[in-house]
């Protein structure tokens, strides 16, 4: 229930990042906006799990796929990518069914789920890596360039463009946070991700509503890294794929705050701007650094700040906002009588 | 309504429930009372789908559902409780009902699940206000949400896992009169574990006695009360004896 205040600030947020590009065309910096926002798209996907406890660390995986399987067909049998990316999304999903269904289906929860996605990551790395006569291994891989339509190849040189394209994605997955945010689907994965019996004993099919949440944002993920090969025409193994992606996208989420819909998106702004000032401030003495910075970090903010910079700041400004969700309160829970 | 034949379930080579059969009839309130690890609650266990049985068949409504994941026995009209209430604390109470009413019903629609998610908490006397927190609640709270929870998949057959633990007299009084409520008002069959016998008894229409997963005894309250096993199993081998004594004089009394 979204309160008419709420909407007309998004309202008019909407309409200054639409209008920006056409006031401010500085391309280093529409250059930054636009990954930030494909990114911030990446982190959502991923938050839409990792808020009800499925901590995944395979989404490096989905990434890959999306991104490798687009620039692939393209070059090798020219389908566009508006067939190329539906097709890396559907071969995502199903990698993502596929080693969803047993952990879910065997009660692979908690710690032993993470390791299993964390393989997951790091087999489609070394997939990538291991077929170098086709994806060009670990020296990355570049689109062909279109000759034709740009529509059609998806290809275009102005930066506006792309702005656009990735600020639509970006808010499409804004919305779909909120969808499931509303849905009756949330009350089933907070339930189960507190209590896998009990949900099921109020009726919920486990098994199906974790494998759908894992399904959409495995879906989302893959079209965050068709859109990343897209726009930058050059990706590599590590850029898109594998156990640090994975991290990234963890890290970001958890950062920016994972239970507000706009946190992921704060914690891309957060990254790349690290990312940024290292690389700008040190050049290459400073490559990796943001990694390392990455993890003190994350062990700060998981100890200090669980629910996220932006999830702390609306908390602050809004002492009442909703009833507090308990795992918001893990901290002070109180243990249930009996046990 | 529901038929359990020869029910089995072993947890490697401990047997903890051994060729259990039993009926309950439409509009029952059936008694299921034993000593701690009798096999109670691993009989409410296989009924609700949580555990699959070794062995043996569960006929629910003419259907057999032995074995079938919980969500789908929830769905076919069987709802439960647990021992010790598990709340969604990451939900508010009317969520909490709300989520058993949508997924317990089929999946039907939101306003459905509202609408049944206000009838059950009202039901139990729990407010129905949206916003309360579930961590306000108490241990009398907690199990009338668990029932509220229970009701709310709209079942047929409800299966109350020891309701009374862990409340006051007063609150166990109120809490045995809901279930007879429950059972008059909406119809409900209804199948109640309970470690306490004095309330048990009053409610109930017909009892089963568990021990060490077997059947050892079945029929009205009255007659199961005066059943020297039973007496055995809950007072121990002296009031055997004490019982024995008993029914000696008696029988002297009676020749006399």
């Amino acid at each position: 229930m979204m309160g008419r205040g709420r909407l007309a600030a998004w309202g008019i947020g909407l309409a200054a990042l639409v209008a920006l590009p056409f006031v401010y065309r500085d391309p280093y910096h529409l250059h930054i906006m636009v990954l930030i926002l494909i990114w911030s798209f990446a982190y959502t996907s991923w938050s839409m799990m990792g808020r009800f406890g499925l901590v995944s660390l395979g989404h490096g995986g989905f990434m890959g796929i999306g991104a490798y399987v687009t620039a692939l067909l393209w070059n090798h049998l020219g389908w566009s990518p508006w067939i190329g990316i539906p097709v890396s999304m559907a071969a995502a999903g199903a990698l993502a069914l596929i080693v969803g269904y047993p952990c879910f289906r065997f009660r692979i929860t908690g710690h032993y789920f993470v390791l299993v996605t964390l393989a997951l990551s790091g087999i489609v790395l070394q997939v990538i890596t291991a077929t170098r006569d086709y994806t060009g291994g670990s020296l990355g891989y570049t689109p062909n360039r279109a000759a034709g339509n740009k529509l059609w190849s998806l290809q275009f040189d102005d930066k506006i463009t792309w702005y656009l394209i990735a600020l639509g994605v970006w808010l499409f997955g804004i919305v779909l946070w909120h969808w499931v945010d509303r849905s009756m689907a949330r009350y089933a994965l907070e339930a189960i991700s507190e209590d896998e019996d009990a949900a099921a004993a109020a009726g919920v099919d486990v098994t199906a509503e974790k494998l759908k949440i894992t399904l959409l944002s495995a879906l989302m993920t893959a079209l965050a890294g068709a859109l990343y090969c897209q726009y930058q025409m050059f990706i590599t193994p590590d850029t898109v794929s594998g156990i640090a992606v994975s991290l990234q996208m963890v890290f970001a989420a958890i950062v920016g705050g994972l239970f507000v819909s706009l946190g992921p998106t704060f914690g891309a702004i957060i990254t790349i701007m690290l990312a940024e000032t290292l690389r700008i401030g040190f050049g290459t003495k400073a490559v990796g650094w943001d990694n390392l910075v990455y993890g003190v970090l994350l062990v700060l903010f998981i100890i200090f700040l669980p629910k996220g910079i932006l999830g702390s700041l609306l908390d602050r400004l809004k002492p009442q906002r909703k009833v507090p969700r308990a795992h918001e309160q893990e901290a002070v829970q109180i243990a249930r009588p009996g046990t | 309504m529901l038929e359990v034949n020869g029910l089995v379930k072993r947890f490697g080579g401990f047997t903890a429930v051994n060729n259990v059969s039993f009926k309950v009839d439409q509009g029952e309130i059936l008694g299921l009372i034993g000593p701690n690890g009798s096999g109670k609650s691993t009989i409410f266990n296989m009924l609700s789908g949580t555990l699959a049985p070794t062995s043996g068949s569960i006929l629910f409504d003419g259907s057999e559902i032995a074995g079938l994941p919980p969500h789908r026995i929830i769905n076919s009209g069987i709802g439960r409780t647990f021992q010790i209430p598990r709340p969604f604390r990451r939900l508010t109470i009317f969520e909490n009902v709300a989520l058993a009413g949508f997924y317990g019903q089929g999946r039907h629609s939101r306003a459905r699940a509202e609408e049944a998610a206000e009838r059950s908490l009202a039901m139990v006397g729990l407010p129905t206000d949206r916003h309360a927190s579930v961590d306000g609640l108490g241990a009398a709270g907690l199990k009338k949400l668990e029932l509220a929870k229970a009701l709310a998949t709209a079942p047929k057959l409800l299966l109350a896992d020891e309701s009374l633990g862990g409340l006051d007299e007063a609150e166990m009084g109120q809490a045995a009169d809901m279930l007879r409520n429950i059972r008059d008002e909406l119809g409900i069959t209804i199948i109640w574990v309970e470690h306490i016998m004095g309330v048990l008894m009053r409610v109930v229409d017909r009892v089963m006695v568990l021990d060490h997963g077997e059947k050892i005894s079945e029929g009205l309250p009255s007659a199961v009360a005066g059943d020297p096993r039973v007496i055995e199993v809950y007072l121990g081998t002296d009031a055997e004896t004490t019982q024995a004594a008993a029914a000696a004089a008696r029988r002297r009394a009676g020749v006399q």
